[in-house]
């Protein structure tokens, strides 16, 4: 039982961890565009002497990159084996969709941590802004809830490719270009157009955000640009609550999706690699 | 016509009850649906540890045919049972029991060889070094050296490829071996090195083979009974003989030719 459920699951992060390995120049190019990136808008706040905006952006810089990190390896991996021909062996394989979108979940939570860490490590050496005081162990354990949430939404995002060989893959942007938009991450919420703000609480990531500033300080007024005065975890309860909730709708619908749009390919013929 | 070769009373390994597949496709974005059917009712029986040959042109339905067994695609008609399991409700058990090399060795091309059969092994709930142990046996009597194990497949010949897919097809040592053309485009020593392995392994563990070809020596090589697939259809089948004498010819390509109509040999041409 135990064989036959995590070994296999251990094979995804087995092949992802190799494939990140043999592709170690991407990875690299990847997180130095992502620190430069992050800096150049966390550097909008340093402009204005503002230690607040400063942090705000870079949180958000940061956030983002880390979920979009963990969405992208989700919601990629499909259309990654199209690209490699792996596809139909991955399909054929006697593996549930559950261990097998889990091995690669599992492996992205990984990733996009370790890549946070560095980025972070990288803005805070550039701009010079201190985190004394910040609770960073409970942004850790927000990030981790609301990876269950963006799971979700990365599997459900995976069944594009599934269903359109050409177009699935770059489809998968809309959905994030979309989340990028409605979550509020370098702005409030409250300026986007009216009718735009009820889909922001549909998204995780406003969520997560709420809960990282006031655990990093950000909206304390006692924080100071030397001293910054972080939430303890257990005032963010309710927006991990949500997250949390979020985890545990949008995980077992994204599979159910997935489940059907691979029925639709099988019977239509779309694993093949050309379609 | 069909002909009659194989006894009732024998344990059918693969057994094809009217298999019928289409494909819809929409030309342009008002234009209706073409339907174009892959299978128009396909039946044939292989034995336990028998080798079935199904030959035919590009487009006769092999492939399609053989991504149905492989789990890959739904039938729109028809039964298919593997191993006395029946397809597509029993599809999970089915998984452990077959191994499929195709036409392209699909693999991770940045990955070593190493690294994508530990996965592979991994994904059959097979132990790393168990699984290391097993593929190296296998690459050693495919002719392959051991220093070339730890190479990136990208940078291997298509012939080693395709070893390295049958080594991976090979690891779980399973009971059903579905191979879709996998001597094609391989220069004749891999040819032979193939063909070999595949007479050596199937005497050794009695696994039942489908293969399907454009070779019509490979077929008569490898194979106990020959099925004449075209347009979808099973036009003939039986022994290498049974389809020479069927069709009152000297060799198989011409026997193909008489009771299809079409020219595998051209078709293999134009493949190339």
């Amino acid at each position: 039982m135990i064989e036959r459920t995590f070994r296999p699951m251990w094979a995804f992060v087995f092949r992802d961890f190799h494939l990140t390995r043999r592709y170690i120049s991407w990875v690299i190019v990847f997180v130095f565009y992502a620190i430069v990136n992050s800096a150049t808008i966390a550097l909008i706040g340093k402009s204005q002497n503002d230690f607040r905006l400063t942090l705000t952006l870079m949180l958000g810089a940061l956030l983002w990159s880390f979920l979009s990190a963990m969405y992208n390896e989700i919601a990629n991996s499909i259309s990654y084996e199209r690209w490699e021909g792996t596809l139909e062996y991955t399909f054929m394989a006697p593996v549930s969709r559950l261990i097998h979108l889990s091995g690669v979940s599992l492996f992205a939570v990984i990733y996009s941590v370790i890549r946070t860490i560095v980025i972070l490590g990288g803005l805070v050496l550039f701009i010079q802004i201190s985190l004394n005081g910040a609770n960073l162990w409970g942004v850790l354990a927000v990030l981790l809830v609301a990876s269950l949430a963006f799971m979700g939404l990365g599997l459900i995002a995976a069944i594009l490719p599934v269903m359109s060989p050409e177009n699935g893959a770059q489809a998968t942007n809309i959905v994030q270009g979309v989340l990028l938009l409605v979550s509020g991450i370098y702005y409030p919420v409250s300026v986007l157009p009216a009718w735009v703000q009820p889909l922001a609480y549909l998204s995780p990531a406003t969520y997560a955000l709420e809960a990282c500033r006031k655990l990093i300080g950000i909206t304390n007024p006692a924080s100071t640009p030397k001293e910054l005065v972080g939430a303890p975890l257990s005032s963010v309860l309710p927006e991990l609550g949500i997250l949390l909730l979020m985890g545990i709708v949008l995980i077992p619908l994204g599979l159910f999706i997935f489940h059907q749009a691979e029925l639709w390919a099988k019977r239509t013929g779309k694993l093949k690699r050309t379609g | 016509m069909v002909v009659e070769s194989t006894e009732n009373n024998v344990k059918q390994a693969i057994r094809v009850e009217g298999l019928r597949k289409v494909f819809r496709k929409r030309e342009g974005f008002r234009a209706k649906l073409k339907e174009e059917w892959a299978l128009k009712g396909v039946s044939f029986q292989v034995a336990d540890g028998e080798t079935y040959g199904l030959l035919g042109p590009n487009g006769s339905g092999k492939s399609t045919l053989i991504r149905i067994l492989s789990t890959l695609l739904i039938a729109d008609g028809g039964e298919v049972w593997l191993l006395g399991m029946r397809l597509p409700q029993e599809e999970a058990a089915i998984r452990h029991l077959i191994g499929r090399v195709s036409v392209d060795a699909a693999f991770y091309k940045k990955l070593s060889a190493r690294e994508n059969l530990l996965y592979a092994a991994q994904l059959y709930g097979l132990e790393a070094r168990t699984a290391e142990r097993r593929a190296m046996e296998i690459l050693e009597r495919l002719g392959i050296e051991s220093r070339r194990f730890n190479d990136p497949l990208e940078e291997m010949s298509r012939g080693m490829q395709q070893k390295i897919a049958i080594t991976r097809s090979l690891l779980t040592n399973p009971p059903l071996l579905l191979l879709d053309e996998p001597t094609t485009g391989l220069d004749p020593k891999s040819r032979r090195d193939v063909q070999g392995f595949l007479e050596d392994h199937r005497k050794e563990n009695g696994t039942t083979i489908l293969l399907t070809t454009h070779d019509m020596a490979e077929a008569e090589r490898l194979c106990e009974r020959i099925g004449f697939l075209a347009h979808g259809r099973l036009v003939a089948e039986g022994t290498a003989d049974e389809l020479k004498y069927q069709a009152g010819s000297e060799d198989l390509e011409e026997a193909f030719i008489g009771l299809t109509g079409e020219d595998i040999k051209a078709d293999e041409e134009m493949g190339k």
